[in-house]
């Protein structure tokens, strides 16, 4: 047994193992055991005023130059693309910025001072600096306990359960190949994925790829391991290489797209998406790489432009309305509504005209009308609204039509602060009574108001909404006039 | 329902413990590299430290300068840093930086890196390869488990939903062995097991492994927990991805609750300036409205109101003697409820202006239309005019996903039409989402004639179960069937309610989603626990797919565990939302049970659906 352990003393301190072997500085396994331990030592001292500790903050430390929990929130709102959209489109809380300073009052050196006070518990810091107080503290070293006979020809099995526990093992004498794939099945059965990617990379070092691809094949969870693995070390040749092996064309075709995500360049990114087209793609998303191609090139000549309009200060539209941001890469609907907005009355002809952009990428009539729509009214320009809304039927009647239901023109029209007017023509034209009824008081369209009840004959509702108009308006005379020719009607019943 | 002989649950045990173990370990660990140094803590660990320590702990270690680990060169000027952090190979890459950094200026430091919770062999192979092997101390913090709050405790894994059920590594299982491992040391041992999920089994199975190598000595210790749950998130995302009612989980929704704590914004306070709450039961307030339906807030917060106005009131008559009294005793109370009170009517205030932007009532008809199967046109067309609208893109994706996961699949002709229109709003490099989501199972197209057979699912229950797990993609995909109509016939998910559904006073589980909905996930623990096992529900476990398992420990019978048979640790592998907490907190209030959460991270449905997307590298 000593000679045996003397072995493994000398096998930890050898440096011969180096190239495969993995650090075994600490155990999990003794530390669960040893903060068992402690803790039911601790067990009857832990006292209850241990939730004071919550409200102690970062926030209120001055943290060397850094302001501690504004980068905090900072990389959360960032994290993500999606997040970062959601944000910009409903410009939400811009308050991270103003976190307040709480100097806390609560601090872990005045909890352990107050622990002081119990005479049989040494405070944690004193702890430290006394050996026989070791035990508070989860130790790392490992007990002898856990010594094994240190043999080199563990078996498979055992390397597996010996890396699952963070231990060292070396996995050179794994030489062919039959003991290599019984090693790697060995550490899918073990569950544990640390170890399932650790012989995964020794695997990859040691067999030449065509070998390790066909093995994986069959062996599906590995295979996800490796994949995963090489996504995330950025080894993307031999991932796409893999892919290709295993006939995954489609996978192989989002994998070389995805990298479009990292060129900042906008030239560069535009030559790389052309490059995307001719890639194995299934046939519905060959269309969307194209339009997402000719949308950014279509974005690069508009910025080009506008830049150049909005420089020169010759153009009303750019020097009343400055642009916020540039438009390249923003989706085709946000690129769609800049053109409703700055380009509205161009000719088909110009890359930057909607009617080009609604022709090109086969912008559907509802998402057209709903974009346009939401332009004009944020211009305020009404005579468009109406137009937009307007169609001509082969008689040459004109007829307002709304393929978006004409609640959400008035709900559009109102948050660009529509005046009454305009508002009260749209919700005269809401299908649903109720509905309208609702908006128009919402709204204060006092005549559509007055008119709907009138058309229903509801003459209690009509006089219920006397008192919410003016007095002595011309509404409220209105409403007289009907109730007391609603009043002569009824009477002939 | 409500048993005449209704007991009292059980107090939940005292997880403090486990905060002061983390702590202990972690001031250890800087001991280990004495004298002063400059720490460097990883983003998504900062909140986590936070509710363990705090800064004076780290000066006390010799910590000098504080950074959080970023793509920036690192400005310290210590001769020794230490970097706190997750194990994951870019963090690894940045580490190299720095040190190959000195080293071409000549300049030598000492570095040590504290992986959390735990070391991933990957990560050395980057150092290693990096040239900087041997120049790095590596030690491992096992901060596996924080605790929330008195019953909820969270591995503060997010990754492990993108990681294990996209990416399908099982990197995190051995993590959540320990963290069993630990928990049943403390506070077990547990007599009986249930779950349902691949992973539930694969984590059940590793962490038995563990403990039968290591010495049982927590023999004849009084468990504090009896029996424990695993459930694998893929088992029922329907419930993560609907519109959250309860106070907690909308709150969540709204504010983000990170680790316990919520920044309530301007919008709230009524001030210009924002301010952190912590949110748990010691919030007096906060406690007696986190689990309601949010229809019976605003009662309850103007009823307390009106109680502290009456008991301000009560100075008038008051005597100098009665004055000085209520001074000294009372009003500092009364202080401490005022401004809780205030924040939460503020942060009420706040949802019920955001909803109401957002036609929350209409999006809310729209989700119990999918939930019981009716109006799908209107439901599809809703969902259209929503992206149309470029109204939040989380949002359109998630209803998108629940029309998916609730019909087996979108049909062709609107998987196509509203992934284009999807692109055209939000961005074409979604693509990449929607491809991630087919793949995990969320947003899929129908094919014809695709149904799965008993057979069919028996048999690829057998293949996917071996251990070499040797299935094609074909068969993958079938499994990834939701199924979810007719399990939610067979579980009875849709409650049968004659007139109005009462939320104030709730009569099972469904009052979470307002009387609509019963959690799947909660419903399949209620049915576990009530029947001891999965007698009778053959069905359902077929239609899930899961690999089932149900284990008791021999030695202990019926009463022999006194309260800890009923005390549950209910775990999560994927994420758990606070409706599924709020309605498993009922059911315990029900049946005298006591619940404790054990979650890779609290989830919801934006975070399911961020965690989608592709980010930059």
């Amino acid at each position: 047994m000593s000679r045996a352990r003397a072995d493994e003393e000398e096998y930890w301190h050898s440096s011969k193992f180096r190239a495969f072997t993995f650090d075994d500085e600490d155990d999990e396994l003794s530390q669960l055991k040893e903060s068992k331990r402690a803790v039911n030592s601790l067990r009857d001292i832990v006292d209850d005023d241990d939730d004071d500790l919550e409200k102690v903050s970062w926030s209120g430390e001055p943290v060397g130059s850094i302001s501690w929990s504004i980068k905090e929130t900072a990389s959360s709102s960032s994290s993500s693309s999606l997040e970062g959209r959601d944000t910009s489109l409903q410009k939400g809380s811009s308050s991270y910025a103003a976190l307040p300073k709480q100097v806390s009052s609560y601090s872990l050196s005045n909890l352990f001072k107050g622990r002081n006070r119990l005479p049989s518990l040494p405070s944690l810091s004193d702890a430290f600096s006394d050996t026989g107080a070791k035990n508070y503290a989860p130790e790392l070293r490992r007990p002898k306990a856990e010594y094994k006979d240190y043999s080199n020809d563990w078996s498979p099995r055992d390397t597996v359960r010996r890396m699952q526990r963070g231990k060292v093992c070396s996995l050179e004498r794994f030489r062919s190949l039959q003991d290599k794939l019984v090693l790697l099945d060995e550490a899918v059965a073990g569950h544990d994925g640390n170890v399932i990617t650790a012989v995964l990379i020794f695997l990859k070092r040691t067999l030449r790829r065509e070998v390790l691809f066909r093995e994986l094949e069959v062996r599906q969870v590995a295979l996800c391991h490796l994949i995963h693995f090489l996504k995330e070390t950025g080894e993307q040749k031999l991932l796409l290489d893999l892919l290709r092996f295993l006939d995954r064309t489609e996978e192989v075709a989002l994998s070389q797209y995805r990298e479009h995500l990292n060129i900042q360049d906008v030239e560069k990114k535009r030559e790389f998406l052309k490059g995307c087209i001719g890639l194995p793609f299934s046939a519905e998303d060959i269309s969307h790489i194209q339009d997402h191609y000719t949308l950014l090139e279509r974005q690069i000549i508009i910025e080009a432009n506008d830049r150049h309009l909005e420089m020169a200060g010759q153009s009303e539209i750019f020097r009343k309305y400055p642009r916020k941001a540039s438009i390249l890469n923003m989706p085709l609907v946000t690129t769609l509504f800049y053109s409703c907005f700055y380009h509205y009355t161009e000719a088909e002809g110009t890359f930057s005209s909607p009617t080009n952009l609604k022709k090109t990428f086969k912008i559907p009539d509802k998402q057209y009308v709903l974009t346009a729509l939401a332009a004009r009214a944020k211009l305020r320009a009404w005579e468009d609204v109406d137009a937009l809304l307007t169609t001509k039927n082969w008689l040459g009647y004109t007829k307002k039509k709304a393929p978006i239901g004409f609640h959400r023109v008035v709900e559009i029209l109102q948050r660009n602060n529509a005046p009454v007017q305009v508002l009260q023509e749209y919700v005269r034209l809401v299908d649903d009574v109720e509905t309208r009824l609702n908006l128009a008081t919402k709204y204060k369209c006092h005549d559509v108001v007055i008119d709907t009840y009138r058309d229903l004959k509801d003459r209690i509702q009509l006089m219920a909404y006397k008192c919410k108009v003016e007095r002595g308006s011309a509404e409220e005379e209105k409403i007289n006039s009907l109730l007391s020719n609603m009043v002569r009607s009824t009477c002939f019943f | 329902m409500a048993s005449t002989a209704r007991r009292d649950a059980p107090e939940p045990p005292d997880f403090g413990i486990l905060k002061r173990l983390a702590r202990d370990q972690l001031i250890y660990l800087l001991e280990q590299l004495p004298g002063r140094k400059d720490l460097f803590i990883e983003p998504d660990l900062m909140s986590p430290l936070d509710r363990i320590a705090n800064v004076s702990v780290l000066k006390q270690h010799e910590v000098d300068k504080l950074y959080r680990v970023e793509n920036r060169p690192a400005p310290s000027s210590s001769d020794q840093l230490c970097f706190l952090v997750r194990p994951r190979v870019r963090t690894m890459r940045y580490i190299a930086d720095v040190v190959n950094a000195d080293k071409m200026s000549g300049r030598s430091r000492k570095y040590k890196i504290i992986f959390s919770p735990q070391k991933f062999y990957a990560c050395e192979m980057v150092l290693e390869e990096e040239g900087v092997f041997g120049d790095v101390t590596c030690d491992e913090w096992s901060f596996y488990l924080l605790p929330l709050d008195e019953d909820i405790i969270s591995m503060e894994l997010p990754e492990f939903f993108r990681d294990y059920f996209l990416e399908g590594d099982h990197r995190w299982i051995n993590s959540v062995a320990r963290a069993l491992q630990l928990l049943n040391s403390l506070y077990g041992p547990f007599s009986r097991a249930y779950g349902i999920g691949r992973c539930a089994k694969m984590s059940y199975e590793l962490w038995r492994d563990l403990e039968e190598e290591s010495e049982s000595d927590g023999q004849g210790r009084k468990p504090e927990i009896g029996n424990i749950f695993l459930m694998d998130r893929d088992m029922d995302y329907v419930t993560a991805l609907c519109s959250q009612v309860v106070y907690e989980g909308l709150v969540d929704d709204t504010f983000r609750i990170k680790c316990g704590s919520v920044d309530f914004g301007p919008e709230v306070t009524s001030s210009d300036k924002s301010i952190k709450v912590l949110l748990n039961a010691q919030d007096k307030i906060f406690s007696q409205i986190r689990n309601e339906h949010f229809s019976s807030v605003f009662g309850f917060l103007s009823q307390k109101s009106r109680n502290l106005q009456a008991q301000y009131d009560r100075r008038q008559g008051m005597d100098i003697k009665q004055m000085k009294n209520f001074v000294s005793q009372e009003l500092k109370g009364l202080k401490q409820e005022h401004r809780l009170l205030s924040l939460h009517i503020g942060a009420c205030e706040s949802i019920m202006k955001k909803k109401t932007k957002q036609d929350f009532q209409e999006m809310i008809k729209v989700e119990h239309a999918l939930l019981e199967g009716f109006d799908i046109r209107e439901s599809a067309s809703f969902i259209e005019e929503h992206i149309d609208r470029q109204v939040s893109p989380i949002e359109s994706l998630r209803l998108m996903c629940l029309l998916s996961i609730t019909e087996n699949g979108l049909i062709p002709k609107d998987y196509r039409s509203l992934k284009t229109q999807y692109l055209q709003s939000y961005g074409p490099e979604h693509l990449l989402t929607f491809h991630n989501l087919k793949h995990i199972g969320l947003l899929t197209e129908q094919t014809a004639g695709e149904t799965l057979t008993a057979v069919e699912s028996r048999v690829s229950k057998l293949v996917t179960d071996r251990a070499a797990g040797k299935i094609t993609d074909a068969f993958n995909s079938l499994a990834k069937k939701s199924n979810f109509r007719a399990i939610s016939k067979k579980l009875s998910l849709i409650p049968r309610v004659d007139g109005e559904y009462n939320l104030k006073m709730p009569r099972d589980m469904a009052y979470v989603f307002s009387g609509a909905y019963t959690p799947l996930s909660c419903k399949i623990i209620e049915q576990v626990l009530e029947r001891r096992g999965w007698q009778g529900l053959e069905e359902v476990v077929r239609l899930l797919n899961g690999s089932e398992f149900a284990m008791a420990d021999g030695g202990l019978e019926e009463g022999a565990g006194g309260d800890a048979q009923r005390v549950v640790l209910a775990v999560f592998l994927g994420g758990c939302t606070f409706s599924e907490i709020a309605a498993l907190r009922f059911l315990g209030k029900e049946r005298g049970c006591r619940f404790i959460f054990l979650t890779t991270a609290i989830t919801s449905s934006a975070r399911m659906m961020e965690a989608m997307a592709e980010a930059k590298a």
